[in-house]
């Protein structure tokens, strides 16, 4: 990484993280929303975790824990690209482009200001967890594998939300950002294991990349790493695809002058 | 021109604004669709919990659209109203000898319209699915009566909110706490089958349980006289105070007009 790209990644990411932590409205629904998602689940649902077969031995409300922590972390990429249409729509990402020397870093800088906002909505989640009595029995190690496959699905997310963003240049693009990723997310198992679905939701999900991520998450927290490896071969196979998705974009919108 | 010729007049306007809008269809009838689906697909071995009031999750959670339909709903009134203070129609209905009631009934007469045709169509899907109505024909009147009353409520809810700020965007903002109010009842699962305690006291005081109740027990039981009576109650309520507020933010709103 030279100099002139590592300024302006980290002037574009300054920026952004001011931006979001400076305006209440723009980082309490990240905060607020997977929070009220884990006490609508964990605590309306705690019964689920008793039907006959659904063994998952940290309980319902970690079970529910994974879900809430991959969800905040895909949606803190989403929200990044909210503020990246923003930036747009408002003339500020023309003169970004005019001002900066490398534009991938442009990008860059976005990607720091998702991570940053996911952490610290991983670590609000995390904490409100602990205190409702979460079971994270997985060791030091699997919960830092849980915590770098959150990362990873933020990454991939903010590269997701970038690239239309970059496209659409506008916040109206906002549900085309966050429609597809709320489905992928509600079409995974949320409530159950994969098992106890049945008909098309168990087809969808079989084959949705979500299912995969989620599992290995609540597998890390059970101690199990089983299944990390193929769920870092997704996440890492979503964040080169839509990568490549967010450079194209970023190229279309040089093109049109931002 | 009589008050109900008034009325009349904007009752025809409001219903024609809100169902030629798509999106506020799309949102309206795909999105509760869509959750139905996720959830009973999702939730359907919830129903081996003993005690489980049926077999089928889809009839347990076809309730809930009919309430998600109304907070869209609610939205959808909410929005028309406050773009007619931004606007300036508001300010120029204050010169014409129009009631305040008449201007009140014809901005929800769109999102009663909207509650009925959501009733219908959710119903229909869901009895395409496979869902139960345990009711049978005579519960239809009921069902559909209720479905009214709960957007009505819900709709002065929106329209009070429009009037009180008169921003579409602060009305917009508003929207998410109204699904906090659905997601923290007795949507998911019945209020005695949740063994968190905190969960199940504030399900047990939040009014929309018993709106998903009354409609659950036309659903499921057939005949549930307490269900009914908490459910109607409940949604007369939210509505009786939604119109006497709403009445009283008119006012004020023509006054400094």
């Amino acid at each position: 990484m030279n100099r002139r790209f590592r300024s302006v990644a980290l002037a574009v990411g300054a920026r952004s993280i001011h931006n979001v932590f400076t305006n209440p409205a723009l980082i309490l629904p990240s905060v607020i929303f997977p929070l009220f998602f884990f006490a609508a689940f964990a605590g309306g649902l705690a019964r689920v975790g008793d039907i006959p077969g659904f063994g998952y031995k940290p309980g319902y409300t970690a079970f529910q824990f994974a879900f809430v922590l991959i969800q905040s972390s895909a949606f803190g990429g989403v929200f990044t690209g909210f503020g990246i249409a923003r930036d747009f729509e408002m003339g500020f990402g023309r003169r970004l482009l005019l001002a900066a020397p490398n534009r991938q870093a442009i990008l860059a800088g976005y990607m720091i200001a998702a991570l940053v906002r996911a952490a610290f909505t991983m670590l609000v989640v995390t904490v409100v967890a602990l205190v409702a009595g979460a079971d994270l029995s997985g060791g030091g190690v699997d919960l830092f594998g849980l915590y770098g496959l959150a990362v990873l699905v933020n990454l991939g997310a903010a590269l997701w939300a970038a690239g239309v963003a970059l496209r659409v240049r506008s916040i109206q693009g906002g549900p085309l950002m966050q429609v597809p990723v709320f489905l992928l997310l509600f079409l995974a198992p949320v409530y159950v294991p994969l098992d106890f679905l049945t008909g098309w939701i168990h087809a969808v999900a079989t084959v949705n990349p979500f299912t995969a991520l989620l599992g290995a998450g609540r597998d890390l927290i059970d101690g199990d790493a089983g299944t990390l490896g193929v769920a870092i071969a997704i996440a890492a196979g979503l964040i080169a695809v839509f990568g490549v998705w967010a450079l194209r974009s970023m190229r279309r919108a040089e093109a049109a002058g931002a | 021109m009589s008050s109900f010729a008034h009325a009349g007049l904007l009752v025809r306007r409001s219903v024609i604004r809100t169902l030629r809008q798509p999106a506020n269809l799309v949102f309206s009838f795909m999105f509760p669709l869509l959750l139905l689906a996720v959830s009973s697909g999702g939730l359907n071995a919830a129903t081996r919990i003993p005690g489980f009031p049926t077999s089928s999750y889809l009839t347990f959670a076809l309730a809930v659209p009919f309430i998600q339909g109304a907070l869209f709903a609610a939205n959808s009134a909410g929005t028309n109203f406050a773009e007619d203070i931004e606007s300036g129609f508001l300010s120029r209905l204050s010169l014409t000898p129009l009631s305040r009631s008449a201007l009140l009934t014809g901005q929800l007469a769109g999102v009663v319209a909207l509650g009925l045709l959501q009733a219908v169509v959710f119903l229909a899907v869901g009895e395409a699915a496979g869902a139960g109505f345990a009711a049978g024909i005579a519960g239809l009147p009921v069902l559909f009566a209720l479905s009214i009353l709960i957007t009505l409520g819900f709709g002065t809810l929106g329209a009070l909110a429009a009037l009180r700020t008169g921003s579409g965007e602060a009305v917009q903002g508003m929207f998410p706490l109204f699904f906090v109010l659905l997601f923290l009842s007795s949507s998911s699962l019945p209020r005695n089958l949740m063994s968190i305690d905190w969960f199940h006291t504030v399900a047990t005081y939040n009014p929309v349980s018993y709106l998903l109740e009354a409609v659950r027990s036309l659903l499921i039981t057939g005949w549930d006289g307490e269900a009914l009576a908490l459910g109607f109650g409940c949604a007369g309520a939210i509505a009786v105070a939604g119109v006497y507020l709403c009445s009283r933010a008119l006012r004020t709103r023509m006054v400094r007009t």
